[in-house]
C-alpha cells in the first residue's frame, strides 16, 4: 500500500471479513446446521459463519488495518481480510453467481439489512473507530457471510436461505447492487401534507378510504368521523385520521371489553340474553373494587399495576402480548416485546427500576409436518428458537433476571403463536404519581425514530394473513436492549433527582399514543420536526405514529429542562424538547411553522361511537373418551412426562440469566443436580431486606375447548395454588388478565371470552385476589386461502404476591428418605382437557372445576403447613395429575417414591388411571418428616388430605393400584430422562 | 480506624452487575461509587481517589464487536496512562465475567500490563449456547490475592455465553500454572477435573479465573457477587444453609488486603 494519506470515497468502500480461525467453534453456524438438518436437507455437512462489515468514508490504509487489528478481530480466535470495492458501477440485473459464490463444494452466501432498517452494531462501531482515533469513518453496514460445505444445487441454496438464512422482513441476500443502495440511499419521496377528502364520501368510499390508508376503522367509526369534520367543516389530514386509527384501535381502546356485548347463553331451558355494558368493569374490575385491598395502590390506570411492598417501595406488575410481530419476526417480535414491557415498568408513577421477567410462550408443537405450517408462516421451530433467542438477548442485556414462564404447544398456534412478556417493577413510595401541568416541556428520550414499526397498534387488531409479510414490512420494530439500558439508568437518575413530572413510554402508536395519552387531560402542541430522526424523509404522520422502539415521553417543567437534557447526554441518550402541553383541550401537530393536524382532545379519546356486539355461547357438544382399563400405566406415566408442554424446559431457563440482580431465592430448576422444575419464582428485590416477592402462572387453553368459564377459573386457581405451592399466602396476593382470542367479530368467539369473563370475577372474588392490570389481544387468527385458523381462547393468569420472609418458602424436589407424602384434596373423574386425554387423542367432556367455596382454605392450610415447618417439600398438581407431580417430585430430590392408589381421597368408582393421571385442581404432594406428622394432621383435620406414600431410600418410583397390584415401577432415572429428552439437543 | 476502603464500580453503557457488585463491597466494608467509563474519559484523574477498580459483569455496548472489545479499547486508549498509574500503586483490581473478558481483551490479564498484546481471551462456549448455571471451583497453588484463604470446594453461578478460556500458544499457559496465577479451576462436586456441564464453556485447563503476576488483578467468569447468601444458593433449604455465601470471601480478602497495607 501507499502512503498513510486517507482518502475519502464516495465511489468505494471497504469490507472487512472476521472470521474464526478453523480451531476454533463457532456455535451460530453449528445451530444453524442443525436447523439445516431440521428441514430436511441433509447435504450439508458444515456451516461457518462470518461477520462482514463494510465502511466507507475518508480512511488511510493504516486507519484500516486498526480497524482489523484493534477493533474487528480477536487475535487469539479470528483473522480478517480487508477487500475494496467500487461503488460505482450502476447495478444490472444481478446473475445467480453473484449471490451465491461456489467454491471447493462450498457455496458462500450473505445476509446484510435492507437499506433503511438500522444496522444495530453502526453506532458501536463508529465510537470504536473514534476511541482509536480515527474521525474519518462515515458509514457502516454489516451482513454475515455463511459458507455452507456441501453439494448443493441452486434450489436447496435458495430454500435455506428462504427458511432460515433470511427474514425478508429486514434481511436480504447482498448483491453489488444492495451495497450501492445501502450506501447512496433510496431518494426519499417527500409526500406533501395530504388530506384526505371524506365530507361526501358514502359508506362504500369511507369504507375503502379506511382499507387504503391502512387505518383498521369499522364503518361506524368511519361515520363518526365524518361526522366531526362535517361539524369542523373542513377535510381531515391524513395524520389526524392515523391519530384516530391510532387512538381508536383495538390494541390502544380496548373497545371489545369496555364496549357494550349483548350476550346470549344456550342453557338447556332455552337461551338467556342479556345486556353488558362493559364487560371488563363488570367482571375484572368489579372483582377489585368489591375487595378493595388497602394495599392496592394503583390499578388499571397507570402503565402496570402497584401494590404495597415496604415501608419505602411499591411493586409494579406488567403482563403484555407481542404475537403479531413474534410471528413474522420471531428474534424481533419477541424482543421488542420484553422491550415493550419493560418500558411499561419504567412508565409506572415516575419510573420503577425493572427487576425480574416472566414469559409465557404458545406454539405449534416442534413436531409440526413442514406440509402443515400455512404458506407465507415460519416453521414453529424456527418461531421457538427466535422467540427464546429474542428474550435471551433483550433481557439478559438489561440486566433483569427472567424468572418464570410457561410453554404451551398446539396445532392451532401454526399460523398465530402468543408471546406473553412480562415485567415486575420496585417503584419508591414517593416516586408513585405523576402530574401534567400546561406549560410543562413535552420531551422525547432515548433512541430516535425511523420508519420503523408504523401501523404496529392497527396491526395487532387485525388478523394476519398471507400477505402480512408484504403489507406490513413496516410493522415490525427492531429491538436494542443496550439503548434501553441506558434509557432506564438515565430516566431512573433523573427520576431520583426530580427533573420531571409525568412519564410515559411510546408503545403501540408511536407518539400518537403517548403524547396524546399524557395531554387527554389539558392540551399539547407537538412540532414535529424537533423530534430526532434516523434518517431524513420521514413524513409528518411518519414520525408521528412511528414505534421505532426505546424512546419514553416526558413531561418537564420549563426549569428543569437544561438539567434533564444534560444529564441524559450524559448517559448517551438523546433528550428532545418536541412540544408543550397546553389548556387548550386540543392536540396540535406542527411541522415546520406549518399546522398539518389539530384534533379536540374530548374527541380524539372519547368519540369512538360505542358498536353493541353480539356474542354467543353454546356448551359444545362433547363427550367423554372409552379407553380401555390397562394393567401397567409406566407407559402413560412416561408418555405423559415427556409430553412438550410438560417436559424439562431446560434449554429455555438456563439461556435466560435469571440471577442476575442477586435477588433470585427459588430458582426455576431445583433439586439435587438443579433439574426439577420449580412452582414459582422467589425473589427477594431488595438485598439489604429479607421480604420477598413470588411470580407465577396459570394457563391452560384445552379447558377453555370445554369450558371457558372453567378455564378461567382454573387459571385464576393454578397461579394462586402456585404461590400457596411455595408457601406465599393469599393475604398479599394481587392477579393480572391476559386475554389473547380470535377475531371478536365473531359471535362464537366473543360468546366464549364473555364467558372467561365472568370466570375471572368468580375466582377473584372466592380467593379474595384482585386484578390490578390487565389486557387484551384480540383477533388472533391466520387466513390463508379460504381458510382461517383460530387460535383457542387463551387466557393468561399471572400472580404476584408479597411475602415477609423470602426465606421461608420450600422448592419441590424431595428433600429426604423417610418422609411421608400427603395428597390434600379431592381427586375426582374429571379428565376432559386433561395431558391424558389429549395424548390418547381425546378432548373429552369432564372439565376440573373448582370448589369455589373450600379451595381458598385449602391453600391457606398448605401455606400455613409450609411456613410452620410441617412441609418441607411441596408441589402442585397440575398437567399429568398425580403421576406427573409425583415423578418429578422424586426425580427433583433424587429420593425414591411409593405411593398407594387406595389411600387417595376420590370420588367414587374411578379407575386407576383416571386417580393418577386426573386434573383435579387445588391438590398438593406435600413432604412431612416424620416428626411433623402428628402437627400436620392435627391442622389438616376436618380438610381432604390423606397420606398417600413415602420418601424411599432406593431411587425408584412405585405406585400401587386399587387392587393391590403395582402398575408403575421405574427408576428415578428412566423418569428423568423421559422429562429431558423432548428438548435435548437445542 | 482506617479510613473506607473506596471501590470504583466502573460502568459503560450495558453494565447490569453494577448494583450486587457495589452490594458485595459493601458487605465487605468497603465505600463502593459508580464511576461512569464516559466520566473518567473526561477526567482520568478521578482513578487516583480509589484503591479498588471493580469492573462488573453486562454486555458493554451490547457486545459488539466482541464481548468487551470496546470497553477494553477504552482503557487501553484514553484511560491508560490513568490505569497505569493506578496499578503502579499496587492497587487493586477485580474483573467479573465481561469485566474479565474486558481485561483479557485489554491485555491486562494475564500480563498485568495495560495495553499489552492480548495473550488469551475469553470465546464462545463449547455448547455454543449462552448459560445460566451453578459451578464447583476449586482452588490450586496461587498468588492471587482475592483468593487467599478461601474453602477448598467453592460454588458460584455462571451466566454468559463467551467465557472459554483460551491462550495463544502453550507457553501462555506454563507461565500462569508456574507463576501460580490461576485462580479458579471448574470442577465436579467431587473436585476432579471434568468435562461439560462442570466445565461449562469448554475452557482450557477448565481455568475459571486467573490473576496477574502480582495476584492483584484478578479476572473471573463466575460471580462471586452472587453468592453473598446462603439464600442465592440452589440447593439452600436441601442442605440447610443460611448466613452469608462462599462469594463474600473474595470480596473480603481485596478489602482487607488494602487495609492491611493502610
Amino acid at each position: 500500500m501507499g502512503s498513510d494519506r486517507p482518502r475519502t470515497t464516495t465511489g468505494t468502500c471497504w469490507r472487512f471479513v472476521v472470521r474464526q480461525k478453523e480451531e476454533f467453534p463457532e456455535p451460530s453456524g453449528r445451530g444453524l446446521k442443525g436447523d439445516i438438518q431440521d428441514l430436511g436437507i441433509t447435504a450439508v455437512e458444515e456451516v461457518r459463519a462470518a461477520s462482514v462489515y463494510y465502511c466507507a468514508g475518508s480512511l488511510s490504509p493504516g486507519d484500516l488495518q486498526r480497524i482489523a487489528r484493534s477493533l474487528l478481530v480477536d487475535p487469539i480466535t479470528q483473522e480478517a481480510e480487508i477487500q475494496e470495492l467500487s461503488l460505482e458501477k450502476e447495478g444490472a440485473a444481478v446473475s445467480s453467481e453473484e449471490i451465491f459464490r461456489v467454491e471447493d463444494g462450498t457455496v458462500t452466501v450473505e445476509v446484510g439489512y435492507r437499506p433503511g432498517v438500522r444496522d444495530p452494531v453502526e453506532e458501536s462501531f463508529k465510537r470504536g473507530a473514534l476511541e482509536l482515533g480515527i474521525r474519518g469513518l462515515q458509514r457502516v453496514h454489516t451482513a454475515v457471510e455463511y459458507a455452507l460445505k456441501g453439494r448443493l444445487d441452486a434450489g436447496t441454496v435458495d430454500r435455506i436461505c428462504e427458511k432460515l438464512l433470511v427474514n425478508p422482513t429486514i434481511q436480504q441476500v447482498v448483491t453489488p447492487e444492495h451495497i450501492r443502495l445501502l450506501f447512496q440511499g433510496v431518494a426519499p419521496t417527500p409526500i406533501p401534507i395530504e388530506s384526505v377528502p371524506i365530507l361526501q364520501a358514502n359508506d362504500t368510499v369511507l369504507q375503502r378510504i379506511g382499507m387504503d390508508y391502512q387505518l383498521s376503522l369499522n364503518l361506524e367509526e368511519m361515520r363518526a368521523i365524518q361526522a366531526y369534520y362535517r361539524q369542523e367543516k373542513r377535510e381531515p389530514t391524513l395524520i389526524e385520521l392515523e391519530t384516530l386509527a391510532q387512538t381508536w384501535s383495538e390494541h390502544c381502546k380496548h373497545k371489545t371489553l369496555r364496549g357494550p356485548i349483548v350476550y346470549t347463553e344456550e342453557t338447556p331451558s332455552g337461551p338467556r340474553k342479556r345486556t353488558i355494558p362493559s364487560l371488563l368493569k363488570e367482571t375484572i374490575v368489579k372483582a377489585t373494587e368489591e375487595l378493595a385491598r388497602p394495599w392496592c395502590v394503583s390499578v388499571f390506570e397507570d402503565n402496570s399495576g402497584v401494590i404495597r411492598f415496604d415501608e419505602e417501595y411499591h411493586v409494579c406488575f406488567k403482563v403484555e402480548t407481542h404475537n403479531h410481530p413474534s410471528a413474522l419476526e420471531p428474534f424481533g417480535g419477541a424482543a421488542t416485546g420484553i422491550g415493550g414491557v419493560i418500558r411499561d415498568i419504567l412508565g409506572t408513577g415516575l419510573g420503577a427500576k425493572p427487576v425480574a421477567s416472566t414469559d409465557v410462550f404458545c406454539f405449534a408443537p416442534p413436531d409440526t409436518p413442514p406440509e402443515k405450517v400455512p404458506p407465507g408462516m415460519l416453521h414453529p421451530r424456527r418461531i421457538i428458537k427466535g422467540v427464546v433467542a429474542g428474550v435471551k438477548d433483550y433481557g439478559n442485556k438489561m440486566g433483569i433476571p427472567t424468572v418464570n414462564g410457561s410453554v404451551l404447544f398446539d396445532e392451532r398456534f401454526v399460523g398465530n403463536p402468543l408471546v406473553y412478556c412480562g415485567n415486575v417493577g420496585l417503584l419508591p413510595k414517593d416516586k408513585a404519581v405523576k402530574e401534567v401541568r400546561p406549560g410543562m416541556a413535552v420531551v422525547a428520550v432515548g433512541g430516535r425514530t425511523g420508519r420503523d414499526g408504523i401501523h404496529g397498534a392497527t396491526f395487532s387488531s387485525i388478523p394476519l394473513s398471507q400477505e402480512s409479510e408484504v403489507i406490513s414490512s413496516t410493522a415490525v420494530q427492531i429491538g436494542d436492549p443496550i439503548t434501553e439500558k441506558r434509557l432506564a439508568d438515565a430516566l431512573l437518575e433523573a427520576r431520583d433527582e426530580g427533573l420531571y413530572a409525568a412519564v410515559t413510554d411510546c408503545g403501540a402508536g408511536g407518539f400518537s399514543s403517548a403524547v396524546g395519552e399524557m395531554g387527554a387531560g389539558c392540551g399539547v402542541r407537538i412540532y414535529l420536526e424537533k423530534v430526532p430522526l434516523k434518517y431524513e424523509g420521514l413524513t409528518p404522520a411518519e414520525i408521528w405514529i412511528s414505534e421505532s422502539q426505546e424512546r419514553m415521553v416526558l413531561a418537564v417543567p420549563q426549569a428543569n429542562l437544561e438539567r434533564l437534557i444534560a444529564l441524559f447526554g450524559r448517559h448517551g441518550v438523546e433528550a428532545a424538547a418536541i412540544g408543550e402541553f397546553t389548556q387548550t383541550g386540543r392536540l396540535e401537530l406542527y411541522h415546520k411553522t406549518e399546522m398539518v393536524g389539530q384534533l379536540d382532545m374530548k374527541f380524539l379519546h372519547e368519540g369512538v361511537p360505542q358498536v353493541v356486539r353480539p356474542a354467543r355461547w353454546t356448551p359444545p357438544s362433547l363427550q367423554e373418551p372409552v379407553i380401555p382399563a390397562a394393567a401397567e400405566l409406566t407407559g402413560d406415566l412416561l408418555t405423559l412426562l415427556g409430553r412438550w408442554e410438560t417436559c424439562s424446559k431446560e434449554w429455555i431457563i438456563r439461556r435466560y440469566d435469571h440471577e442476575v440482580q442477586g435477588g433470585s431465592v427459588l430458582k426455576p430448576l431445583t433439586g439435587v443436580r438443579h433439574q426439577g422444575p420449580s412452582d414459582a419464582a422467589v425473589l427477594r428485590p431488595r438485598l439489604d431486606s429479607k421480604k420477598g416477592i413470588i411470580l407465577s402462572n396459570g394457563i391452560n387453553f384445552r379447558y377453555g375447548d370445554i369450558d371457558p368459564y372453567w378455564m378461567a377459573v382454573l387459571a385464576v386457581e393454578e397461579a394462586l395454588r402456585q404461590v400457596a405451592a411455595v408457601g406465599g399466602s393469599l393475604d398479599q396476593a394481587a392477579i393480572l388478565d391476559n386475554f389473547c382470542w380470535g377475531d371478536p367479530t365473531r359471535v362464537e368467539v366473543l360468546g366464549s371470552l364473555v364467558r372467561a369473563a365472568f370466570g375471572c370475577y368468580d375466582a377473584a372474588a372466592a380467593f379474595g385476589t384482585p386484578f390490578i392490570s390487565g389486557k387484551d389481544s384480540l383477533h388472533n387468527e391466520y387466513r390463508f386461502q379460504e381458510k382461517t385458523i383460530q387460535i383457542p381462547g387463551t387466557l393468561l393468569i399471572s400472580a404476584i404476591a408479597v411475602i415477609p420472609d423470602a426465606g421461608a418458602v420450600v422448592s419441590m424436589d424431595a428433600k429426604k428418605a423417610g418422609s411421608a407424602l400427603y395428597l390434600t384434596g379431592v381427586t375426582k373423574a374429571e379428565l376432559g382437557g386433561s395431558s391424558y386425554y389429549h395424548s390418547k387423542g381425546f378432548l373429552g367432556s369432564s372439565v376440573p372445576r373448582v370448589d369455589l367455596q373450600k379451595a381458598p382454605a385449602i391453600l391457606r392450610l398448605v401455606s400455613r403447613s409450609i411456613r410452620e415447618g410441617m412441609a418441607i417439600a411441596a408441589h402442585d398438581l397440575s398437567e399429568g395429575g398425580l403421576g406427573v407431580a409425583a415423578a418429578e417430585m422424586a426425580f427433583a430430590g433424587g429420593i425414591g417414591m411409593s405411593i398407594d392408589l387406595r389411600e387417595v381421597v376420590r370420588q367414587e368408582g374411578m379407575r386407576d388411571d383416571q386417580i393418577l393421571f386426573s386434573e383435579s385442581p387445588t391438590r398438593f404432594l406435600l413432604e412431612v418428616p416424620a416428626e411433623k406428622e402428628e402437627a400436620f394432621r392435627t391442622l389438616w383435620k376436618g380438610h381432604p388430605c390423606a397420606r398417600i406414600g413415602r420418601m424411599e431410600g432406593i431411587p425408584v418410583f412405585r405406585v400401587t393400584g386399587l387392587s393391590g397390584r403395582q402398575v408403575v415401577q421405574a427408576p428415578l432415572g428412566t423418569l428423568q430422562e423421559a422429562w429431558q429428552r423432548p428438548f435435548q439437543g437445542w | 480506624m482506617a479510613a473506607a476502603v473506596k471501590v470504583a464500580v466502573l460502568k459503560g453503557p450495558g453494565t447490569n452487575c453494577d448494583q450486587e457488585t457495589a452490594f458485595a463491597f459493601e458487605q465487605a466494608g468497603a465505600r463502593p461509587d459508580f464511576v461512569w467509563i464516559e466520566q473518567l474519559k473526561e477526567n482520568p484523574a478521578v482513578l487516583s481517589g480509589y484503591q479498588i477498580l471493580a469492573i462488573p459483569g453486562g454486555f458493554t455496548y451490547g457486545d459488539d464487536l466482541g464481548a468487551g472489545r470496546l470497553m477494553a479499547n477504552e482503557l487501553t486508549g484514553r484511560l491508560k496512562d490513568a490505569l497505569v498509574d493506578f496499578l503502579k500503586q499496587q492497587k487493586l483490581v477485580i474483573g467479573i465475567c465481561n469485566g474479565f473478558q474486558v481485561l483479557v481483551k485489554a491485555g491486562i490479564l494475564p500480563g498485568g500490563a495495560v495495553g499489552s498484546p492480548q495473550e488469551a481471551t475469553l470465546t464462545f462456549n463449547d455448547s455454543g449456547k449462552f448459560e445460566d448455571r451453578w459451578v464447583y471451583l476449586r482452588q490450586e497453588f496461587n498468588v492471587c490475592v482475592w483468593t487467599q484463604g478461601m474453602e477448598e470446594l467453592l460454588e458460584l453461578p455462571v451466566a454468559h455465553g463467551e467465557g472459554k478460556f483460551v491462550v495463544k500458544d502453550q507457553t501462555v499457559l506454563e507461565q500462569l500454572l508456574g507463576y501460580g496465577q490461576i485462580a479458579f479451576h471448574y470442577c465436579d462436586p467431587q473436585g476432579n477435573e471434568a468435562g461439560y456441564p462442570w466445565n461449562p464453556n469448554g475452557s482450557v485447563g477448565a481455568i475459571a479465573g486467573i490473576c496477574d503476576p502480582s495476584g492483584r488483578i484478578f479476572g473471573l467468569m463466575p460471580h462471586p457477587e452472587r453468592h453473598m447468601f446462603a439464600l442465592q444458593h440452589p440447593r439452600w433449604q436441601r442442605e440447610g444453609l443460611a448466613g452469608p455465601g462462599q462469594g463474600l470471601r473474595i470480596f473480603r480478602n481485596g478489602v482487607e488486603w488494602v487495609q492491611k497495607r493502610g
